[in-house]
């Protein structure tokens, strides 16, 4: 018997049945539209959420300015014995900071966790 | 203020604290071996130790004193400062905080190579981060030499030079690692040496049957005074102080720390429980200023207030005690602060200047840092003692106006936009940087303080910011060509989970 390269052992299969899973990820490396589709709406998701959160910021601590502008007599308002402006800015801005911050990173991680699940699916 | 001061309480308490910083340091140098440990701790800090660190590091001089003296002098619309250093964190953590780590860059010009390819770009950044850098290590050094002129009577230079010394001490042997255990410890410290007088002097006051202040002369307002200009000046104070945060060089280097993304989000959401809890604490100070020591409100001497109340109020041996505390926490911002910054700055000399070739040689990764953080140190050390009253409230603002003005837009753009452009990105920081420091130029210059145009000047945040953001848009999109071919897997890298496997590039 001989041995030359052209006599090695070949062994002849069929077409493999069962298709390895191809996740969506694929798409996302392979830059196509569909993983640009997976990408935009992540990026659209975790921004929008994060517009969302300045937003309130904005309308919460940001007008504080404006509103002692307008109305100037707010000053001489005492909450529990402190001067409003003292408890706003004093005290109450730091809990409502801290809030959001809560509200945006469990929102942010849900999102994330959708993205994760969604692109790690397999496409049968 | 008055050399008749007892000495010893302050003595005591800088030595221990530059003995328990040293200490920390050499502890902490255990661990540091690689070069990533010198720069980012091998990114492996959890987040809470990352938290406290980053707090320590944060509160610097001018929230230890500045903000309680600035609260005596000027009133409520002060506190502005404090809330927007907090707030800061909040817009750092919606809009830059996880892509930030995830970008898996080192210092902010290498973030701003890797996103626009460009080396045009990096080099404005290395420029500019050790320009802010040295802007905000100068009041540092300056504010030390005010405490130990204040509670020990030293010649204004000795401070400068110890703070210096310990800070090259430290970050020059273990560099990032070992420094991520002196700062957490600071941040407890100074948190402890605020909150336990500030709870003797609140009994103090309470057994005094509470006196109140006299009278309202808009010591209560939250906003700064001369109508529509008062308006101006706080929203532009707001501008600079939230979106400044996310571009100070020594914040944003300890983003790099954290392990992945989703704990970057974690450590910062425990630095604003963090802050918010030591914010609380100056204005006590200030409002027990304005009964018990109306007399410090005069500029020069209100960044004294936080040292002198405890002797003022309390008398004997608890007032001594009290007083060294806040000595010790008062040098733990300064250590601290100074650390972060030198750190900040040193990595990038160390990468773009100290570790090039020059000529045949070239220095390796840890030595090139530590003749970094020389350099870092050294410079505005000597500035302090060459110019030792160039403001130091007023320095601490310009360095956030500029970077609110520069770095601010080109990390938002950059993360959120894929069609940035580096041409885009130089026209940008340029517009911000020349605009800002322009404004600061204008300030120094002029004496008089009235007038639109000097409130402009003086508080250029609310214009500089748009103005470099619509810049770098503008030019961005007449430059449609040089959209780099990365910019799309750059974006996959910046928001993809780490537990999604792809191609980040």
């Amino acid at each position: 018997m001989t041995t030359g390269p052209s006599s090695e052992r070949v062994r002849v299969t069929g077409p493999s049945r069962r298709r390895t899973p191809v996740t969506r990820t694929a798409d996302i490396d392979d830059q196509t539209r569909l993983g640009g589709v997976y990408m935009g709406s992540l990026l659209r998701e975790q921004l929008r959420l994060a517009i969302g959160i300045l937003l309130v910021l904005a309308l919460t601590v940001g007008v504080l300015p404006l509103l002692f502008h307008l109305a100037p007599e707010l000053a001489e308002v005492h909450v529990l014995g402190l001067p409003l402006g003292w408890l706003l800015l004093g005290v109450a801005v730091y809990p409502t900071l801290l809030l959001l911050g809560w509200v945006y990173v469990r929102r942010a991680e849900r999102n994330e966790r959708d993205f994760a699940e969604l692109v790690s699916e397999a496409d049968r | 203020m008055s050399p008749g001061l007892d000495a010893a309480p302050g003595v005591v308490a800088v030595t221990l604290v530059t003995l328990a910083t040293l200490g920390i340091g050499t502890w902490g140098l255990r661990f540091s071996r690689t070069t990533s440990d010198f720069f980012v701790a091998s990114r492996t800090v959890r987040p809470r130790l990352n938290a406290s660190a980053i707090g320590g590091e944060y509160l610097s001089a001018a929230s230890f004193l500045g903000v309680a003296g600035l609260v005596l002098t000027f009133g409520a619309d002060m506190l502005w400062y404090p809330v927007g250093w907090t707030a800061g964190y909040l817009v750092l953590l919606v809009l830059v905080a996880a892509p930030l780590r995830r970008s898996g860059a080192y210092t902010l010009p290498d973030f701003a190579e890797a996103r626009l390819g460009s080396r045009g770009v990096r080099a404005a950044c290395s420029l500019l981060v050790v320009a802010v850098g040295w802007l905000y290590l100068l009041p540092q050094f300056q504010g030390a030499g005010i405490t130990l002129a204040a509670t020990v009577g030293a010649p204004t230079w000795l401070g400068p030079v110890i703070v210096g010394l310990v800070v090259l001490a430290n970050v020059t042997s273990g560099g990032m690692r070992s420094i991520t255990f002196v700062q957490a410890f600071q941040y407890w410290l100074k948190l402890t040496a605020l909150l336990v007088p500030a709870m003797v002097l609140l009994a103090v006051w309470a057994s005094d049957s509470a006196p109140r202040t006299s009278g309202s002369d808009g010591w209560s307002v939250p906003l700064a005074p001369g109508g529509m200009e008062g308006l101006y000046v706080t929203y532009s104070l707001i501008i600079a102080t939230f979106l400044g945060t996310m571009g100070l060089p020594h914040v944003v280097v300890r983003f790099y720390t954290n392990p992945d993304g989703r704990a970057a989000r974690r450590t910062t959401l425990v630095v604003l429980a963090l802050l918010g809890v030591f914010y609380l604490l100056p204005p006590v100070y200030g409002a027990l200023g304005r009964i018990y020591a109306p007399e410090l409100a005069e500029p020069g001497r209100a960044d004294a207030l936080v040292l002198e109340l405890p002797r003022i109020m309390v008398d004997g041996p608890a007032g001594e005690l009290l007083t060294g505390l806040v000595t010790a926490g008062a040098f733990a911002a300064f250590l601290s602060t100074s650390s972060g910054l030198a750190i900040a700055v040193a990595g990038v000399l160390s990468q773009d200047v100290t570790g090039r070739f020059w000529g045949e040689r070239r220095l390796g990764g840890v030595a090139a840092f530590r003749l970094g953080a020389v350099v870092a140190v050294t410079v505005p050390c000597v500035v302090a003692l060459a110019a030792p009253n160039l403001g130091v409230a007023r320095a601490v603002g310009l360095a956030f106006a500029m970077a609110a003005s520069t770095f601010c837009p080109l990390l938002l753009l950059g993360i959120w936009w894929r069609r940035l452009t580096d041409a885009g990105a130089i026209a940008g920081l340029l517009a911000g940087g020349v605009g800002c420091a322009t404004a600061i130029g204008w300030t120094l210059a002029s004496s008089t303080a009235d007038g639109w145009a000097d409130t402009l000047m003086g508080h250029p945040a609310a214009w500089t910011v748009p103005l470099a953001l619509s810049t770098m848009v503008a030019v961005s999109l007449l430059t449609p060509d040089r959209v780099p071919g990365h910019a799309g897997r750059f974006l996959v890298r910046l928001h993809t989970p780490e537990v999604v496997e792809v191609d980040r590039g």
